[in-house]
């Protein structure tokens, strides 16, 4: 490369990343200063000790959870049989996965509102508890494009055809070969998309918010409204969640099988 | 194939034929939870709103719920949210490839690569609510830069105009996830130009300026208006992050939507379904165009 465009990339990149770095930087001074003349943490400290931050938090990783379960007996068996019995289906199933990505959330969950409500045929937003199952039922419609991704990526890499034929000569069923045999081999794939589908989950605001569920996304709006050195904190405490599942999935990925044993 | 051996047994055997017929949808059940899933959830939710669009509030079919979409807050809703959706995609497209083309092809050392890219999986997933919050304490009227630069540059950023509860402050907190999107979708294209053709259009005596211009620019061309088209679709369908940073005050159409299903703001619920309808069409367009695009530029990845 020529010494001149060296000299662009550099700028190029520097430019970009002082983009980057710098609000990461001045929101964790800005969260320091909560304790006037010093810098201290009395601002996590306020944020650990809110007893609404303990209780959003829990919420949405339990939704998070369910979210990651629904998603996973959906995918795998759907993805599992697509590949071994109905190719043919591939384009059609891909193409619902996709989907979530077109219809923008805030469509989705005005559409749950209006078709769910207390006197519809499905009464899930009749309860609390039905509200919390659309949340789940709703984010694992969010995550499904990654999840799916993910799951046929992994199933790529191995060969379901002589493992379904290998376990069924030895007397499996289908649900011992899918949870024993091929939920398994595809495990370190299904794990990343779970760590997306929490990335995604864990803050989000617009579906709980409009469902009205005491999650951690509306808690973060509310405290954006209400305090000034506590959004810092949260800010960055959100930050290293999404790099922390960033990261996982990176180290899960090296342990990934590289190549197909058999292309199909 | 499993399947077929079945039609050879049927011409044999009588009961053949029976089993087969079973067989079939015995096939389809292992994929029907999902196609149950999804119409369920995703697709006649969407068609009940897009239907709803149609009806006025007694249930007869109308079009007077598109022609309100016209009504002057509505059409000023749409177009500050296309104008805010095109200038931080295109933004966010030539900072992303200018920044992809630096880190692939400008020499820099390859952990700055990978470094790059890992960050903008994390960047370009880091949207919603914390993300207004760091802008807030950066950009704010209070932020960290904001002070920096009045007090050891002696700009006042406020005084001259800007506000990151603004246009430009909106597209510049967009900012933040659309250029590492554009990354990590852009870095394989930029990977995919070979060395050989460098070579080749140097062989055949090219200028840098040539070759940027006729080889360069034409191969990524199709991924660059794919993946812009993209970015569009997902800065229109945002929420969070607007909201979290103006609050209920701005006037683009998630906010607009969001403060219509919170409490019929329009006092009209099918035209709720009208503007959730004009934001399907418009990301699905875009979309429609991503995929156009995206093939287009296939041709040159094998």
């Amino acid at each position: 490369m020529k010494q001149g465009s060296r000299f662009w990339a550099w700028l190029v990149f520097g430019v970009g990343t002082t983009y980057f770095i710098l609000p990461l930087l001045a929101t964790f001074e800005f969260s320091l200063r909560k304790r006037r003349g010093e810098y201290s943490f009395d601002a996590y400290r306020s944020v650990f000790e809110d007893p609404n931050f303990q209780t959003t938090f829990t919420y949405s990783v339990v939704v998070a959870i369910f979210t990651i379960l629904l998603g996973v007996l959906l995918v795998v068996p759907t993805a599992y049989w697509i590949r071994l019995r109905l190719p043919n289906l591939r384009p059609v199933v891909e193409f619902i996965t996709l989907l979530p990505l077109v219809i923008p959330a805030i469509v989705i969950v005005f559409g749950y509102i209006r078709m769910f409500g207390s006197n519809s045929t499905l009464p899930f937003l009749a309860t609390a508890r039905g509200t919390d199952v659309l949340l789940v039922i709703g984010y694992a419609v969010l995550a499904l494009p990654y999840m799916y991704r993910a799951v046929d990526t992994g199933l790529r890499t191995i060969d379901v055809r002589t493992l379904t034929e290998a376990a069924q000569i030895l007397g499996a069923g289908w649900t011992t070969i899918i949870a024993r045999i091929i939920l398994p081999n595809v495990l370190i794939a299904v794990l990343s998309g779970a760590f997306l589908s929490f990335a995604i989950v864990i803050g989000e605001f617009t579906m709980a918010s409009l469902l009205n569920r005491p999650a951690f996304g509306p808690y973060l709006q509310n405290i954006g409204a209400n305090s000034a050195y506590e959004p810092s904190a949260l800010a960055i405490i959100s930050f290293a969640i999404t790099w922390g599942c960033m990261s996982l999935i990176q180290i899960l990925s090296r342990f990934a099988p590289k190549s197909a044993n058999r292309p199909n | 194939m499993a399947d077929s051996t079945m039609p050879q047994t049927a011409s044999v055997s009588p009961r053949a034929p029976e089993i087969s017929r079973l067989r079939l949808p015995l096939h389809w059940l292992g994929v029907a939870p999902f196609f149950v899933f999804a119409l369920l959830f995703l697709i006649l939710p969407t068609v009940g709103l897009i239907a709803g669009a149609f009806k006025n509030a007694a249930g007869d079919y109308t079009f007077e719920n598109i022609i309100a979409l016209s009504q002057p807050k509505l059409a000023a809703a749409y177009l500050v949210s296309i104008q805010i959706s095109v200038v931080s995609a295109v933004l966010g497209a030539l900072i992303g490839l200018a920044m992809a083309v630096a880190v692939v092809r400008g020499g820099l050392p390859s952990w700055l690569r990978s470094a790059t890219l890992t960050f903008s999986g994390v960047a370009s997933n880091f949207a919603g609510v914390p993300l207004a919050f760091s802008f807030i304490a950066t950009l704010g009227r209070l932020g960290v830069a904001t002070i920096l630069l009045r007090d050891i540059f002696g700009i006042n950023i406020y005084s001259l105009g800007f506000s990151i509860f603004s246009f430009w402050g909106l597209v510049l907190t967009y900012l933040y996830f659309q250029i590492p999107l554009m990354i990590v979708i852009i870095t394989p294209a930029v990977d995919g130009l070979k060395k050989e053709w460098g070579e080749a259009a140097a062989t055949l005596g090219a200028t840098n300026w040539q070759y940027w211009r006729m080889v360069v620019i034409p191969v990524l061309w199709p991924s660059f208006l794919g993946t812009t088209v993209l970015l569009f679709a997902n800065a229109f369908g945002a929420v969070a992050t607007a909201y979290a940073l103006t609050g209920p005050s701005l006037n683009i159409v998630p906010i607009q939507l969001f403060a219509q299903i919170r409490g019929d703001v329009l006092y009209n619920p099918n035209l709720g379904y009208a503007l959730a309808l004009g934001m399907i069409v418009i990301t699905g367009l875009a979309n429609l165009f991503y995929i156009l695009f995206q093939r287009r530029a296939e041709r040159w990845l094998k």
